[in-house]
């Protein structure tokens, strides 16, 4: 607090001022910043020189950033609001006399469609065609309805309320999954190795006796699914409820991520773990503006494999890739990126659609490649399809 | 008061022991000690994470405490532990006294293993604490390590809380095998290393390899930044320059071009994998010296 004192002895109310418009623009890019940062930041700007601003902003981008897509960001940022360069194309900078959450939401809007160059009309009607995203929008069925939902192709779901009954069950499934998957972590205390250090420790209390013996055992990591979800063209008919299902999967996993491709790939869990819904809803149409075009496969995954497969796989990973295998990249670089991918996991399960067609055999170059290397290729017509992994996640 | 004078004292005080920074970083080191806020140092293997805390201990002539994560650290091997057998045995000794003197006795400092962090709160003038690979440890870890840097101070049930004498200037590395949680991230002043450029690179090869010529120490960073532009599995990073650059150096090399075979058969100095070996093949690395000016 002394701090935060002293340097509102030294500072002008304007810089003040400007400085939390900054940070405001920042947390709006998804920075977190709390107060003692800025408190932090106020003593720094009051004890430097006017002319330094080359060194006060690496001062502030070392302050304010928490990671490395904060610290690429940073610049372009500071530039835009200092600097006055290229402002709009990076945010609108929030009114300051605006409510937070108001000013959130509409800097949120016109910073990226302003970049997409999407009018606001069509944020509107997107909107409503995707409201099968929302939570809560539909009642429950019957179980008889769900029995048949289960069984029923997602192609042949036509009317929205079907299609949303299916959604959720997927979302539903998700969460059971959870249950039985991550109920592994239990019952440690029985553990086969003897904690010596441990066992004295207890010991004391009793005057030396090793009456309470103490156990362990190597902790059980959960088990982390790792979903990649083809949103090209030829998969527009199941990709709904596959985004779906991933959005229950992050809620209730512990560990989870997913990811989405088409032409390039994209991390979907940030905007799939966004609590307020219509938010999630605008990321999401934001995400899908490539979707519904060709695949490159091969692609993604190399990037998969280069900036995220470290830091998001361990051993006990399954990565679960949802995808026609229709690819319209050279067949060699998907079957190269597979064998990469498959030394870092534990399982890879492909879940394939098409596969529940009759008559369907993987003949596309994309999937003959990539067949060596995967552990469980299943079909993912429907929800019946997605419940049958259970028990294979769960040897994992 | 002017800020720049500090930055470039602390920057040649590091050239001095051998480690070459630039200027974010220097300014980023600089800020940590304004602040006492912990630094986090994210970046790719073999950037030199690690060096930078042994640097800065060195040219503060203060102490490295480190503290290597690993996957199931917990409180006993980081903080503290009592020493059970001493007890064990003070008890045995004693039996007959006074109980609760007894155990006044064993739960003394006399009886306490210091443990990396809890030696970190106790010197008297402030060490560098070195928490290298935190994304290795458990979350539940890192929680707890949260704590810690927030008040530097720690509590000892039997013993009571523990404040720092000194604040420890708080080194963290990450390699981003696991994502931190967003708590610890924003205590923390980020830097992302990146490697060096040519030029640093080589001033940090005259500064650690005592007579290379700086002729020779510009051509192997040559050599090296061409190596990493190749579409490698593992990019070679500083320590591996310098192995080789001692390398060439024992071998009396003064001009790389004058020797392409030996260039050649040494750069395993560089290549770790079988994948990247056969992917640097002779007539790659003649070609590459042949683009080294």
């Amino acid at each position: 607090m002394q701090a935060a004192q002293r340097s509102d002895r030294t500072l002008g109310e304007s810089v003040r001022q400007t400085l939390m418009r900054f940070v405001q623009t920042l947390r709006d890019n998804d920075f977190i910043i709390g107060f003692p940062e800025v408190r932090d930041a106020l003593e720094l700007i009051a004890g430097s020189n006017s002319h330094q601003s080359t060194s006060l902003r690496i001062a502030l981008r070392s302050l304010f950033c928490c990671c490395y897509s904060d610290w690429e960001k940073f610049d372009d940022i500071f530039d835009a609001f200092w600097l006055n360069k290229g402002m709009k194309s990076v945010v609108r900078v929030a009114n300051p006399s605006e409510k937070y959450s108001s000013s959130l939401n509409t800097t949120f809007l016109n910073a990226d469609y302003s970049k997409k160059g999407v009018t606001a009309d069509h944020v509107h009607r997107s909107n409503d065609d995707s409201s099968s995203f929302e939570e809560g929008q539909s009642k429950r069925e019957g179980a008889s309805r769900v029995e048949i939902l289960t069984q029923t192709d997602f192609r042949h779901l036509t009317n929205a309320e079907d299609l949303n009954a299916a959604n959720e069950l997927a979302e539903r499934l998700a969460k059971r999954m959870r249950y039985r998957l991550c109920r592994r972590m239990r019952n440690r205390h029985k553990g086969k190795k003897l904690d010596i250090r441990r066992t004295i420790h207890n010991s004391v209390s009793k005057g030396g006796d090793p009456f309470d013996l103490a156990r362990r055992q190597r902790r059980i990591k959960p088990l982390r699914l790792v979903m990649l979800l083809d949103m090209s063209g030829s998969m527009s008919l199941y990709s709904a409820t596959f985004l779906r299902f991933m959005h229950g999967v992050l809620s209730n996993f512990n560990e989870a991520e997913a990811f989405g491709f088409h032409t390039r790939l994209f991390h979907l869990s940030a905007a799939l773990r966004e609590r307020d819904p219509q938010r999630a809803v605008e990321r999401m149409t934001l995400i899908a503006q490539g979707a519904g075009g060709g695949t490159r496969i091969g692609q993604s995954l190399s990037v998969f494999n280069h900036m995220h497969a470290k830091r998001v796989i361990h051993s006990r990973t399954c990565v679960m890739i949802v995808s026609d295998g229709y690819d319209t990249g050279p067949a060699i670089e998907l079957g190269a990126e597979m064998a990469a991918l498959r030394r870092r996991c534990r399982r890879i399960v492909w879940l394939n659609p098409m596969m529940g067609w009759s008559e369907y055999a993987p003949e596309a170059a994309g999937m003959k490649a990539a067949m060596p290397f995967i552990d469980l290729f299943a079909p993912a017509h429907n929800i019946a399809s997605l419940q049958a992994l259970e028990p294979y996640l769960e040897k994992v | 008061m002017s800020s720049k004078i500090p930055q470039e004292k602390l920057a040649s005080q590091l050239s001095s022991v051998g480690y070459i920074p630039d200027r974010d970083l220097s300014i980023a080191l600089w800020m940590m000690e304004k602040l006492s806020r912990p630094l986090l140092l994210e970046g790719d293997a073999g950037v030199g994470k690690t060096e930078v805390a042994k640097a800065l201990a060195l040219s503060n002539n203060t102490k490295l405490i480190r503290l290597q994560c690993y996957e199931g650290l917990d409180q006993n091997a980081a903080l503290y532990e009592w020493n059970y057998q001493r007890q064990l045995l003070a008890i045995k000794a004693r039996e007959g006294d006074d109980a609760a003197i007894v155990e006044e006795q064993i739960f003394s400092e006399k009886y306490l293993l210091e443990r990396p962090l809890l030696a970190a709160l106790r010197q008297v003038i402030s060490p560098v604490l070195l928490i290298d690979e935190i994304d290795r440890a458990d979350e539940e870890f890192e929680a707890f390590l949260l704590e810690l840097l927030s008040e530097f101070q720690i509590t000892i049930p039997e013993l009571g809380t523990i404040v720092a004498t000194t604040v420890p200037k708080v080194i963290l590395t990450s390699n981003g095998t696991r994502e931190l949680s967003d708590a610890l991230r924003r205590r923390c002043l980020y830097h992302y290393v990146n490697l060096p450029d040519v030029d640093r690179e080589a001033r940090i090869i005259i500064s650690r390899i005592p007579h290379i010529d700086t002729a020779l120490a510009l051509q192997i960073a040559n050599m090296v930044n061409l190596v990493r532009k190749e579409d490698l599995k593992r990019t070679p990073g500083v320590a591996e320059t310098l192995d080789w650059a001692s390398t060439l150096a024992g071998l009396d090399i003064s001009n790389l071009r004058d020797e392409p075979e030996l260039i050649y058969e040494t750069l395993l100095c560089l290549i770790k994998t079988s994948e990247d070996k056969s992917r640097i093949s002779r007539e790659v690395s003649d070609r590459l010296l042949g683009l080294v000016a």
